[in-house]
Formats: structure tokens, C-alpha cells, sequence
């Protein structure tokens, strides 16, 4: 039994075949990677997760019982949390705003109730620097950080609110080298942590150093899971790259440079 | 550890010191606050021929003047941080006042169940508005601007048709008049002060609590700067965007109310033209067009700076046309310091 399993799953858009017998599971303190190319159908992977869309043939199961989610509510009550490329934040909004944003803490009684926008403020800076994020001040606009930082924020977010399962949607892909070095240390502290992590990217070299578990998907199907013990990272460089095709590319293009060479 | 802990306190709280100026440039209201100041002693110095600074009398002319302005001004503002705009709150407000006519003249009520009608009217306006925007995702300033014309065609006809002229009168005639006047459009000390700026004033109160202080206010600002990102962490945001629309109309519907009790009758052009005199104190008071950021107290300046500027210019002797090319230039002078104090806010510290 596994935290969070999706067993031969598929999605078709009318006609088009999205998705098509993908399986995969993730677990407590473990870090499942889903990689692809683009159309590869990692989006909609995400999607029937986190309760965007519903997926048409196979089984979603947490905790080994049956779900399907009608909304992104019922996949958060689930505790299945998902941390957007862009859609994570409100540029224009303090990070302590950001950061309950959705479940903002509230004091009083009965109908009049109000922010605890003290407790708030408090928690935001404790849970990111238990994150070893260093906010200067939790009354900064979220615009005002970096994309790397924008991210950790959001991971620190999800983890805080008791998200058994993260699920990050590239959270790398629009980074540099040393911020999204930056973020792929927070996603090892959330599985320190014992969350169950799905990261979703198409670098092969962010996946490998952190990930447990390699799903591949092509063309919206599998194309095998792998253990880490199973492959090296250059191993996963050419899976991603469709492996054979890669070999064929290389051929060829060693092939024209000996003509270029010939002739010239 | 310890060390570093103690360390990494003291250098915030010296970042914190040192960003005392730049946060304050960076508040929205700061702006408003300013040119209300600029302009109350500017005022002090063209119209001082009748004491613009030291009669009571003058401040309680400009100040019924601002509330007129500043009471629909706060959920107009709220509204707009929220991401959309209302252009039929002005003429709700002759809407409101002609049917509290009706209701006390020909239907023959007494004023305060006709009260509680009118203001049912307005929330029901505010919901029709707010459902067409989040239904049709057409943009509310198309949605709203053909609520205007309907209700200003309503307006007009419907008064002509049921007394024969542009007007509703007879309203003091009414049960209840009397007691209904006092609490909303009465006088509350020997210079006139008028009981609407105390309204003004507490609407202010309430709309800047929500705003920085509630879950609802935390909303409104996540609803206007991102509502993808904020409906995928789970914020309401259509029944967010209809509340502030259902509260845009029902304050109208108040204000239509106390002026339709102040005036004693109730004119059919009532409150046209008003719905852009909101936006620009809400503009003034540091909300972005665009929705995301701006601020309640803002907006409360943002208005006493046009009641000033309407009262002002009569009282400094100038033709009042001038007026629209004050409020035009203070308009276009606000959109610039929030551009600039946006992108102060925006940048990384």
C-alpha cells in the first residue's frame, strides 16, 4: 500500500489522447520524479492530482482506498498539496498574506472575527527560516522576491498546512543554476520532513540528485519507472532524450561532419 | 548557533530601521494623504478672504460636500482592488432615493420599511451586476456601464411617468420622516455639520477593518492582484467579487436614501456623473486600475481632496467650471505617484 499510487490511468481531451496507462506511486519521505519532454503529458498528470480534471480510465488511490477528486478542495482535504510554476503567488501581496492565503488564521468570537495577523506574521517568518529561508521582512510584497524564493515560499506554504503529498509543477524550469539549486534543497528538507514528494520537471539533471523514484513519460505514456539504484544519471539523460533516437541523432550528425570535413 | 540566531535578529532589525522612509513612500494612502494637506492650505491661502482655515462653518461645508463623495467612494475601492469596476453606482443613487419616493409618496409607507425595500433593491442591483460579471467573464466596466444607461433610462421615464415632472417630491409628507432624518441626514451641531460625514467616517472605518484586518479583506486583495493563483489556493473569489459588487450597489442605495431625506425630494438626474468622481477618490487614495493594491483610508482623503477642490474654488471666487480641470489634473497626478510608488512597492528590498 502506498501513500498516494495512480494505477493505469488515462485522460483524453475528445479525441486526443492525453494520457494512457501511466502508472506511478510515491510514499512518506520519498521524492517521486515525473519527467518528460513537452506534450509529454506531465500537465495533466497534475491536473487529475490535484483535482483540476478527472481522469477517464484506471484507479487514483491514497492510502491504498479509492478516491476521485471532484475539485482542488477535495484534493487538498486529502492532503495532497500542489505548488504551481507561476500560479503560486500574489505578486502585489505581503508574504505573510500570501503565505495563509486561502486559511488565514482568525481570532475572536462568533461572527466578528478577524485576522491574527500577529500570529500570522510570526509563523511566516518562523516556518521559512525553519525552511532556512531568510525573509527580511514578512511585510514585503512577494514581488519583490526572487523566482527561487517565490518557490521556497510556496513549498514552505504547503508543508506548513499538512500537505502529506507536495506535487511541484517545474519548479526549477524557470530558474537559474544557483536558485534552482536553491529550491531543489527545499524539496530534500520537505522529505526530510516525511512528506511525500512528486516533482515534475523535464531537466534530468534537477531530477536525479533528489529523486528516489524516475517515472518517464513520452507522448503521454510510461515509459518505465525506475529506482535510483536502477540508473546513473546519463542513464536518464538518454531515457529522457528517447534513448535510441538520441544514438541515431548523434550518428547522423557525426556522419555530416565527416562529409563537411571531406569535402571542405 | 546561538551565535548566528542573535546575530541574524540585530541585523533585521537595523534593515527594519533603515526601511522606515522607503516603507512609509511605499504605503498607497501616503499620496492622498499629501495632496489632501496640499490642497486644504493651498485653499487657506486663495480663499482666505472668507477663513477657508478657521470657520467651522467652511469645514462643514466642504466636509458634507466630501462625504457625499466618500461614502459609495469605499466600496467602489474595495471593489476595484478587488478587479473590477462599477460605473452604475452613481445613478443607483438617484435609482435608490426616486424609489424611496415611490414607496413613501405613492405606495404610501412609512419611511422605514421603505428603507429596508430600497436597500434590498440595491443589494439586488449589486447581485444582477456581479452575476452577469463572474457568468459572462465580460468585463464589468461593459456590464456596469449598460446597468447605468438602463437604470438612467428607468430613472427618467418612469419618475416622468408617475408625476408628470423630472421629480419626486413630498417625501417629508411621509410616516417616519422625521425620526429617519435625523439619524441619516440631519444636522449635528451649531456649524452644520452634517450627520452624513459621520456616516462617511464610519463607513471608512468599516471598509479599511475588512480590508487589512479580516479573511475577506485578504481576499479582496488576492481576487484583484492574481484570482488564478487565488482560487488554486482556494479563496472564493466569485463569491468574493459579488459581495464587493452587492455592497457596491447597497451602499449606493444608502446614500440615495440619506439624500433623498435631506433634500425632501428627489431629482431624476440624481447622482449621474458621480460614478467617475468615485473612482477618481479611489484612484487618488492609491487603488491600481488594475486591481491588487490600494487602500480605504486612501480613498477617505482621496474624497475630502475633491470636497475641498468643489467648495474650495466657490469660496476662492473662481468660476466653478474650473472644477472638472482640477479634478481632472488631480487624477491624472494620482495615476502617476501610484505608478511610482507601485513600483517602489515592487521592488526587491
Amino acid at each position: 500500500m502506498h501513500l498516494l499510487e495512480v494505477d493505469r490511468i488515462s485522460k483524453h481531451y475528445g479525441n486526443v489522447v492525453a494520457l494512457k496507462e501511466v502508472s506511478a506511486h510515491v510514499d512518506a519521505g520519498e521524492v517521486t520524479c515525473l519527467l518528460g519532454d513537452n506534450g509529454a503529458g506531465k500537465s495533466t498528470f497534475i491536473k487529475i492530482l490535484s483535482g483540476v480534471h478527472q481522469h477517464d480510465e484506471g484507479r487514483l488511490l491514497v492510502d491504498g482506498e479509492e478516491v476521485r477528486f471532484g475539485s482542488p478542495r477535495d484534493a487538498r482535504a486529502a492532503g495532497i498539496a500542489t505548488v504551481y510554476q507561476d500560479l503560486a503567488m500574489v505578486p502585489l501581496m505581503s508574504i505573510w498574506r500570501n503565505f495563509f492565503l486561502g486559511a488565514e488564521p482568525r481570532k475572536g468570537i462568533g461572527p466578528l472575527r478577524w485576522l491574527d495577523s500577529a500570529a500570522a506574521r510570526r509563523i511566516a517568518r518562523e516556518e521559512l527560516r525553519g525552511m532556512g529561508i531568510d525573509i527580511r521582512d514578512p511585510d514585503q510584497p512577494v514581488g519583490t522576491l526572487s523566482g527561487g524564493e517565490r518557490q521556497s515560499v510556496a513549498i514552505a506554504r504547503a508543508v506548513y498546512f499538512g500537505a502529506r503529498v507536495l506535487i511541484l509543477d517545474e519548479p526549477t524550469s524557470a530558474l537559474g543554476v544557483k536558485q534552482a539549486g536553491v529550491v531543489l534543497r527545499y524539496i530534500l528538507q520537505a522529505r526530510e520532513r516525511g512528506v511525500a514528494v512528486i516533482f515534475i520537471t523535464h531537466n534530468p539533471h534537477h531530477a536525479y540528485p533528489v529523486g528516489d523514484r524516475f517515472v518517464i513519460l513520452n507522448r503521454g505514456r510510461s515509459l518505465g519507472t525506475y529506482g535510483k539504484s536502477e540508473l546513473d544519471a546519463q542513464e536518464l539523460v538518454k531515457l529522457m532524450a528517447g534513448g535510441r533516437e538520441l544514438a541515431e541523432l548523434q550518428h547522423e550528425l557525426e556522419e555530416l561532419t565527416a562529409e563537411l570535413t571531406r569535402t571542405s | 548557533m546561538g551565535q548566528t540566531a542573535v546575530e541574524s535578529v540585530h541585523r533585521d532589525e537595523r534593515l527594519l530601521r533603515a526601511g522606515f522612509l522607503s516603507r512609509l513612500l511605499s504605503r498607497p494612502d501616503i499620496g492622498a494623504l499629501l495632496g489632501a494637506i496640499a490642497v486644504f492650505f493651498a485653499f487657506g491661502y486663495f480663499a482666505r478672504a472668507v477663513n477657508w482655515l478657521g470657520d467651522p462653518a467652511i469645514a462643514a461645508g466642504w466636509t458634507d460636500q466630501a462625504a457625499q463623495y466618500g461614502i459609495v467612494a469605499v466600496p467602489v475601492a474595495l471593489l476595484m482592488i478587488g478587479g473590477e469596476f462599477d460605473l452604475s453606482a452613481g445613478v443607483m443613487i438617484g435609482s435608490s432615493g426616486l424609489l424611496l419616493g415611490y414607496l413613501t409618496t405613492h405606495a404610501g409607507m412609512n419611511v422605514w420599511p421603505a428603507m429596508a425595500l430600497v436597500l434590498l433593491f440595491g443589494l439586488a442591483v449589486g447581485f444582477l451586476n456581479g452575476f452577469t460579471v463572474v457568468r459572462t467573464k465580460l468585463p464589468s466596466f461593459i456590464v456596469t456601464l449598460a446597468t447605468f444607461f438602463v437604470l438612467q433610462g428607468v430613472n427618467a421615464a418612469g419618475t416622468l411617468k408617475l408625476t408628470g415632472q423630472t421629480a419626486i417630491q413630498g417625501i417629508d409628507e411621509a410616516r417616519g420622516f422625521a425620526s429617519a432624518r435625523r439619524f441619516f441626514a440631519s444636522e449635528i451641531s451649531v456649524y452644520e455639520y452634517k450627520v452624513k460625514v459621520v456616516w462617511w467616517i464610519a463607513i471608512t472605518v468599516v471598509g479599511a477593518w475588512v480590508l487589512a484586518k479580516t479573511r475577506f479583506g485578504n481576499w479582496i486583495y488576492s481576487a484583484g492582484g492574481d484570482p488564478v493563483a487565488a482560487r488554486s489556493v482556494g479563496v472564493p473569489v466569485v463569491r468574493t467579487k459579488m459581495a464587493l459588487f452587492m455592497a457596491t450597489s447597497g451602499v449606493a442605495a444608502l446614500m440615495g436614501i440619506i439624500e433623498a431625506l435631506e433634500l425632501r425630494s428627489m431629482q431624476a438626474k440624481e447622482g449621474i456623473g458621480l460614478e467617475f468622481i468615485f473612482i477618481i477618490c479611489a484612484v487618488v487614495g492609491g487603488c491600481l486600475l488594475t486591481g491588487g493594491y490600494g487602500s480605504v483610508i486612501g480613498t477617505f482623503f482621496g474624497a475630502a481632496m475633491l470636497g475641498m477642490v468643489q467648495l474650495g474654488i466657490v469660496d476662492s471666487q473662481w468660476d466653478s467650471n474650473w472644477t472638472y480641470t482640477f479634478q481632472g489634473a488631480i487624477l491624472f497626478a494620482a495615476v502617476m505617484l501610484n505608478t511610482l510608488v507601485r513600483r517602489r512597492a515592487q521592488r526587491a528590498r
